[in-house]
C-alpha cells in the first residue's frame, strides 16, 4: 500500500518536485514560501540553492530549464514583483525542461506588507496558472504542471496561499521518476528575445494558450461535482473550495477549478447553463468572477464576499446562507497584546537603543526583516517600511524632501545582511554615487533571520550543506570607493561604540555607512559558544531606576520596585542590561 | 462523527507545533481525516502562536472560525483568555497556569490579567487548569510542558487505541525522551 503521511502544502510541493524528477530549484526565502526549498534540499537528487533575490532565482531556473532540466523556483507573492522581469519574458521563450514558478500569496497579510493576488500575473505574463487547494493537490498538481509546461512549451505559475502552504493534511506518496534532462540545443529564435524573435514567439505563445484552454475544458485539474441539487452552483478554486465545501457540503453543485489561466470557457459556460444560481467563491480579486461575467453569465462574487483579508467558512456562511452564527462566550476582560519582539540577546537591540539617543536628529527608514520590530514600543525607531531594499533607496529621496522644507534631520536607512544582498546593495551604490547626505546602516547578523535562519551570500555553508565562500559586506561597501572615514564597523552590543558611531555619522557630511556586526543569538553555533552564560541581578544593589527596562529585553521584568531576570532560560548574557545599570547590580555569570 | 475542532494557543517557542504534530500523527493512525493549520513568520518572535486542528471522517477547511472550537488548550493563561472567541457554547478550556509577560506588561504600559482563569471559570464554567510547566520544571526541563499538555488533551479527547507514548518517543530528541514520557503521563493524570 502507498505510504500516507501528514504534510504541509509546502512539504508536498517539495515532494512533488522530487517525484517529478526536478533537477534544479532556487528561491529567496519569504513567508509563506520558505519551507518549499528547505524541504526540497533534503532530496539529494534535486540541486537546491538560495538565490540573492527572486529575480536571480527565476533567472537561474530559466538557465537550467533552457539547458534541459526540470526546474522550480519559489517565492512569496511580493517576491514575484522582483522576479517579474525575467518571468514575463521567459514566458515567451517557453521551455526545454519544464519550468514552474511557485507564488505563495498571503491573503490576510499574516507576515507581509500587502495582499496582492498574483493570479493576475498569469494573465499579464502569458503563463499557465494552477491553483491547488490542499497538500495532496500540491503534490499531484505540481507533477501535472511539469507535463503541461513541456507539452505546451509554456511556463507554469503555481499559485498557493498561506493556508495551503501552512496547513497539513494527508498525502499519499509515490515513487519519483529519475531526474529528467533534455539535451541542450542552441535555438536563437526561441531563447534570444531580440525584437524580431519576440514578435514571432508572442504569436506562438498565444496559439499555445489556446491549446491549453482546450485542454482546460476537459482535464483532471478542473472538475464538476454535480450533487442532487442543481439549483445552486458554486465556482471556486484553491483554498476557497475547501471553505465552500465546509459550508455547503453536498447540498450544492461545484465547479472546482485547478487550472485558471487560460480559463476553461466552455466548461464554465456548461456549468452556468446547468444551474439556476451561480456563486463565485474566491479569496482576493474577482479573478474567476470576471471570467464568468465576460462569458455573459450572472453570478454573485465580490458583492457578497470581501476582497480584503483571508477567507474562512464563517465568512462564506454569513455571506451566502441564512445559517445562524454558532453561540459562544463573551467577556469584557481583555488579554494584553503580545506583539512579536526582538529576541533576548538580539544584536539589533543595541542599535535601536542607541538610535533613541539621537531620535530628534534622525528620520529612521526601515526595511523587511526582524529589525522591522524596532517600529514598536519602546524604540519607535521606524518611520517608513516599504519593500526589500527600500530602506536605503528611500533615504536618498527623503534627504531631498527634508532639505526642501528646511528640516535638518538626517534620513537613516537600515536593513540586514540578507536584505543587503537581496537588493540593498544597489541602493547603497546609488546613495554613495549621488553623494546623498544620509546614513545607511547594514545590521549584519550573519543570517536571514526573520524567516527562520536561511543561508545567504554572507554565510559559509550553502542550503545543501556544502562549504561556500562567504561574501563580506564591508568589502562590498569599500569596493564602491567610498571614503573609508565615512564607514564605521561596530559591535552593536557595545552601547558606547554604537552611540559613538551614530554620533559621528550624524555630524559628518556625505553618505555615511555603519555596519553593525554581531551574529543572531539563535544561530546554533552562537548558542553553543555562549554555553551557560547569562546575566544575574543582585536585588540588594538594584535601586529600581528601571534604566535596564529601556532596552525592552523579553528576559527582563520589573516587580516590587526591582528588576529581575524573569526568563533565565532565554537570557543570553549579552550584557546590554549590564551596560544600562549605573549601580553595578547586574553581572554576567557562566563564562 | 462530526468534525472536532481544537485550538492550541501559546507563545512562540513553547512547542505548540510539535504538540500538534504528534497529535495529528496519532489521529491518522486512528483512521481519521486530519487537517491542521499554523501560521509561521513574525509570530515566532515571542508573539502569540495559534495552531488549529480539525479531525473527523472528512475534513475540508483547515482553519477554525469564531465560536467553532470544542476545545481550547492553552499553554499560557492569558492566551486562553485571548482565544475565548473561538470557543463554542458548551466547549472546554484546558489551560496551564503559567504566566508569560508580554512586552507591554514588561515595560509597564499594561497590566497582566492575573485573574484570567477566574474570569474564564465564571464565563465558561468548564475550565480545567493544569500545572504542566510546573511539572515539566520539576521533571528537569520546562520545555517538556508541551508534551505534558498533550497528555492532558489526549485524556480529554478520550483518544484510546494507539500507543501515544511510542509516538512521543519518536518525536522528541533522545536525550530528553524519558523526561517527555514522564511529562506525558503526568499530563494524562491531570485532567
Amino acid at each position: 500500500m502507498a505510504e500516507k503521511v501528514i504534510m504541509s502544502g509546502n512539504e508536498a510541493i517539495a515532494r512533488g518536485a522530487y517525484e517529478a524528477g526536478v533537477g534544479f530549484a532556487s528561491a529567496y526565502p519569504g513567508t509563506p514560501s520558505t519551507e518549499i526549498l528547505e524541504n526540497l534540499s533534503k532530496y539529494k537528487s534535486v540541486h537546491s540553492q538560495w538565490a540573492n533575490n527572486e529575480k536571480v532565482a527565476v533567472e537561474m531556473a530559466a538557465g537550467a530549464q533552457i539547458g534541459g532540466l526540470r526546474t522550480l523556483s519559489a517565492m512569496k507573492h511580493v517576491g514575484l514583483n522582483v522576479a517579474a522581469d525575467p518571468m514575463m519574458t521567459v514566458a515567451y521563450e517557453g521551455v526545454n525542461g519544464g519550468m514552474v514558478i511557485i507564488t505563495a500569496d498571503d491573503p490576510g497579510m499574516h507576515s507581509s506588507q500587502n495582499e496582492q493576488d498574483n493570479r493576475q500575473y498569469a494573465q499579464l505574463g502569458k503563463l499557465i496558472l494552477i491553483e491547488p487547494s490542499d497538500a495532496q493537490e500540491c503534490k499531484d498538481y505540481l507533477k501535472i504542471a511539469y507535463e503541461l509546461s513541456e507539452r505546451f512549451d509554456l511556463v507554469v505559475l503555481f499559485r498557493v496561499t498561506t493556508r495551503v502552504c501552512h496547513s497539513k493534511s494527508i498525502v499519499t506518496l509515490e515513487e519519483p521518476v529519475p531526474t529528467k534532462v533534455n539535451k541542450y540545443e542552441k535555438n536563437l529564435d526561441k531563447y534570444a528575445m531580440l525584437p524580431q524573435n519576440a514578435i514571432r514567439r508572442h504569436v506562438i505563445v498565444e496559439e499555445s494558450l489556446k491549446a491549453v484552454e482546450e485542454y482546460a475544458n476537459d482535464c483532471v485539474l478542473n472538475r464538476v461535482e454535480y450533487n442532487a441539487d442543481k439549483k445552486v452552483g458554486i465556482i471556486t478554486s484553491g483554498i476557497s473550495y475547501q471553505h465552500a465545501r465546509e459550508v455547503f457540503g453536498d447540498t450544492v453543485s461545484y465547479l472546482k477549478l485547478g487550472l485558471t489561466n487560460p480559463m476553461p470557457s466552455k466548461l464554465i459556460s456548461e456549468f452556468c447553463e446547468s444551474v439556476e444560481t451561480v456563486h463565485v467563491i474566491e479569496e482576493g480579486e474577482p479573478f474567476i468572477e470576471k471570467a464568468v461575467k465576460i462569458l455573459g453569465y450572472k453570478c454573485t462574487g465580490k458583492d457578497k464576499i470581501t476582497i480584503q483579508g483571508e477567507l474562512n467558512a464563517e465568512i462564506v456562511r454569513a455571506a451566502l446562507t441564512d445559517i445562524p452564527e454558532n453561540e459562544g462566550y463573551e467577556t469584557h476582560a481583555k488579554a494584553v497584546d503580545r506583539p512579536p519582539v526582538l529576541c533576548a540577546g538580539c544584536p539589533h537591540r543595541g542599535f535601536f537603543y542607541a538610535f533613541t539617543k539621537f531620535r530628534d536628529k534622525l528620520v529612521p527608514m526601515g526595511d523587511i526583516g526582524c529589525y522591522a520590530l524596532g517600529v514598536q514600543t519602546p524604540f519607535y525607531a521606524m518611520d517608513t517600511g516599504l519593500c526589500m531594499g527600500g530602506g536605503h533607496s528611500m533615504t536618498i529621496g527623503m534627504a531631498k524632501a527634508l532639505a526642501a522644507q528646511g528640516d535638518t534631520r538626517k534620513p537613516i536607512g537600515f536593513l540586514g545582511d540578507s536584505t543587503f544582498f537581496h537588493s540593498g546593495l544597489t541602493s547603497m551604490i546609488d546613495a554613495i554615487h549621488c553623494q546623498a547626505n544620509v546614513i545607511e546602516v547594514v545590521l549584519d547578523n550573519s543570517i536571514t533571520g526573520m524567516t527562520g535562519h536561511q543561508q545567504n551570500a554572507g554565510t559559509e555553508v550553502s542550503l545543501m550543506g556544502e562549504p561556500v565562500p562567504k561574501i563580506d559586506v564591508v568589502s562590498m561597501v569599500m569596493a564602491t570607493g567610498i571614503d573609508p572615514d565615512n564607514v564605521t564597523v561596530v559591535d552593536p552590543q557595545n552601547l558606547e561604540e554604537m552611540e559613538a558611531a551614530l554620533k559621528k555619522a550624524i555630524e559628518n557630511d556625505g553618505t555615511q555607512v555603519i555596519i553593525t556586526r554581531s551574529p543572531c543569538a539563535l544561530i546554533k553555533s552562537v548558542i553553543k559558544a555562549r554555553g551557560s552564560r547569562k546575566c544575574v541581578i543582585d536585588a540588594d544593589k538594584c535601586k529600581g531606576c528601571k534604566a535596564c527596562m529601556k532596552i525592552a529585553c523579553p528576559s527582563l521584568a520589573f516587580k516590587d520596585k526591582k528588576a529581575y531576570i524573569a526568563d533565565p532560560a532565554n537570557c543570553t548574557g549579552c550584557g546590554l542590561c549590564m551596560q544600562m545599570c549605573k549601580f553595578d547590580a547586574i553581572e554576567k555569570v557562566g563564562e | 462523527m462530526t468534525t472536532k475542532n481544537i485550538i492550541l494557543v501559546g507563545v512562540g517557542g513553547q512547542g505548540t507545533i510539535l504538540t500538534t504534530k504528534i497529535l495529528s500523527a496519532g489521529l491518522v493512525q486512528l483512521g481519521y481525516d486530519v487537517k491542521m493549520s499554523e501560521i509561521h513568520g513574525m509570530s515566532q518572535r515571542g508573539g502569540t502562536v495559534t495552531t488549529q486542528l480539525r479531525f473527523g471522517e472528512k475534513v475540508y477547511a483547515p482553519n477554525i472560525g469564531k465560536h467553532e472550537a470544542e476545545i481550547i488548550i492553552s499553554f499560557e493563561k492569558m492566551e486562553a483568555l485571548r482565544a475565548l472567541p473561538y470557543l463554542k457554547k458548551g466547549g472546554v478550556i484546558i489551560t496551564d497556569e503559567r504566566e508569560i509577560f508580554s512586552m507591554p506588561v514588561l515595560t509597564g504600559e499594561a497590566e497582566y490579567p492575573s485573574d484570567a482563569i477566574e474570569v474564564l471559570e465564571k464565563v465558561v464554567g468548564n475550565v480545567k487548569t493544569v500545572k504542566a510547566s510546573e511539572k515539566a520544571q520539576e521533571l528537569g526541563n520546562i520545555k517538556a510542558q508541551n508534551i505534558c499538555l498533550l497528555g492532558a488533551l489526549i485524556k480529554e479527547l478520550k483518544l484510546e487505541g494507539i500507543d501515544w507514548v511510542e509516538l512521543v518517543k519518536q518525536n522528541v530528541p533522545e536525550k530528553v525522551r524519558d523526561i517527555n514520557v514522564a511529562a506525558f503521563q503526568a499530563g494524562y493524570d491531570m485532567v
